[in-house]
């Protein structure tokens, strides 16, 4: 049942060195609030799954957190490379990291594999793919029925699942919109799922009766962050931070940088700071 | 700008939105293919299906998007779907007529490299990888690829196929089992391409308005073979460079105002 902690305990309650975790995101609603509070606490040997990882795994992995990344696209979205990332895979710094690729339709089946309790995902992928030599979790089964030989990837399934929602209700139940991305499955296919939202209201009564809702026993902790998706976006809140992706390239592009940057940014700063980012990007009504 | 008044690039754009039809379902990659796609919808081809794959089916955005998960394609979508749902019911389900792709790395039968540069484990330089693009390629009926010609991404071969064209040529895909066509189109700023019919290497069919032979072969990393009757592609009409200009002069103004103008309200009341 969802319980409603500030941010510092429901990370500190629900994460733990050596986890397997996602922080999702489908370029929408990224919650870089869960994350930043995380690298304060510094949690080590952590196994980072995301299909787009972006900034915050770039800031993870740059902070020395993360021992693997299972993602399916690595990229600054809409900018470029993630450089600390780069460092991490093509020069071992701060240190080795142990990456396994998917493709964007194999992680997404491996989310929902994962929320529907299966151990693995089948489906009609990477055929011609060089993914499938180097990365031996990518197998193939044939279809008992028609023969086909179809790809076959390990489901996910998260020690704990971070993301970012528009609301709650004060029950717990948690709603998301817009581009919803893999927010679902993601938080579904975890043992644990804690979810930042923008705000807290009375009652979902007047919703859509087909909008996307997390039941509240769906979920372990419900954190209220205003911003807490900056520099991404909260569809109906406030829009993309671009400057700030772009900025990123060239704060990430230096290793002191980046660690004054960090030290700055987020070990000095608390969850609260949130708000104040996304003031100049609030949509008005 | 050059002295016929448009840019290579932008005659690569124009070039790119004519391949497209008003009854293409049309998955959309980021970047040269996204403004292609979008000044087809707002030219010739108003009724065509628009599709990224943050799961935004039927998209018309007023800007064009800094990444595929902007909530200007949400907005202006028939409807938004999750990520599962877009790669299995849409794009698996084989109703995606035209999927259009960038590529870092191309070689002469369409495969795309967007991995690594040298080897996998030990990579030169790490790139952001595949995303949707291994099942766009062999998933969608057919594939078209929009890039500038440079000899660092056009080579003769890839360093990594992150995305299946058609192999060695010849039959390949059938011969791996995949029963969609492939890349059928390769629009770069200086030529329009198709693969031989036999050999699937691409062969320029026509050169953009200016181009010589010359200088395809110069910014080519593989010999490249000319059709035996060589067309030109007409110049970019006025309404094509104006919606083209007017398309990324809007975007641009969005983008670094970093404000949502006429962003739509989240269903904050139901």
């Amino acid at each position: 049942m969802a319980q409603f902690l500030p941010l510092s305990r429901a990370v500190a309650d629900n994460l733990n060195s050596g986890d397997t975790v996602a922080f999702e995101g489908f370029t929408h609603l990224i919650p870089t609030a869960a994350a930043h509070e995380a690298i304060r606490q510094g949690f080590k040997d952590l196994t980072l799954v995301r299909m787009t990882p972006d900034l915050i795994y770039d800031q993870m992995i740059g902070m020395g957190m993360a021992k693997k990344a299972i993602f399916s696209y690595a990229g600054n979205p809409g900018v470029g490379l993630l450089r600390r990332l780069r460092d991490a895979v093509e020069n071992g710094f701060p240190h080795a990291l142990e990456i396994e690729e998917h493709s964007h339709a194999a992680m997404a089946n491996a989310y929902e594999a994962g929320a529907a309790g299966l151990p693995c995902a089948i489906f009609r992928g990477y055929r011609g793919a060089e993914l499938t030599k180097v990365n031996p979790n990518i197998r193939s089964v044939t279809c008992p029925f028609s023969g086909e030989v179809l790809a076959a990837v390990p489901s996910v399934r998260p020690d704990v699942t971070f993301i970012h929602a528009q609301k709650a209700n004060r029950r717990g139940d948690v709603l998301v919109e817009g581009i919803i991305g893999i927010q679902k499955e993601a938080a579904l296919a975890a043992r644990r799922a804690v979810v930042t939202v923008e705000e807290v209201v009375d009652n979902f009564d007047d919703l859509h009766p087909n909008l996307t809702v997390l039941p509240r026993w769906s979920v372990t902790a419900i954190s209220v962050v205003p911003g807490g998706a900056h520099p991404s976006y909260a569809h109906g809140y406030y829009v993309r931070d671009n400057a700030s992706y772009l900025e990123w390239d060239e704060i990430s592009a230096d290793r002191d940088r980046f660690r004054e940057w960090m030290q700055t940014n987020v070990i000095e700063k608390t969850s609260d700071d949130f708000a104040a980012r996304v003031e100049h990007l609030r949509i008005v009504a | 700008m050059s002295v016929t008044g448009f840019s290579p690039n932008e005659m690569m754009t124009i070039a790119a939105s004519r391949a497209l039809k008003g009854d293409d379902v049309c998955f959309v990659g980021i970047g040269a293919p996204s403004a292609a796609c979008n000044v087809a919808r707002l030219t010739h081809a108003p009724d065509i299906t628009l599709i990224y794959e943050s799961g935004t089916i039927g998209t018309a955005p007023q800007v064009l998007p800094l990444s595929i998960g902007d909530g200007e394609l949400c907005d202006t979508a028939v409807t938004t779907v999750s990520v599962p749902e877009m790669f299995r019911y849409w794009l698996q389900g084989g109703r995606i007529s035209i999927g259009f792709l960038g590529a870092a790395q191309l070689d002469k039968f369409g495969n795309i490299n967007t991995t690594v540069i040298g080897d996998y484990a030990h990579p030169k330089t790490r790139l952001p990888g595949g995303g949707g693009a291994p099942e766009i390629a062999t998933s969608s009926k057919e594939i078209f690829i929009t890039m500038a010609q440079s000899r660092r991404a056009m080579v003769e071969k890839i360093d990594f196929y992150t995305s299946f064209g058609h192999g060695d040529g010849g039959d390949h895909r059938q011969r791996l089992g995949i029963d969609t066509k492939g890349p059928t189109l390769l629009i770069t700023d200086l030529a329009i391409w198709k693969p031989d019919p036999v050999t699937k290497e691409f062969t320029v069919v026509s050169l953009h308005p200016e181009v010589t032979r010359n200088k395809v072969q110069e910014t080519c990393g593989w010999t490249v073979k000319f059709a035996d009757t060589l067309e030109q592609t007409p110049e970019p009409t006025e309404l094509e460079l104006t919606t083209l200009r007017d398309l990324k002069a809007r975007s641009s103004g969005a983008a670094h105002k970093g404000a949502a103008v006429g962003a739509r309200q989240g269903s904050k009341d139901g």
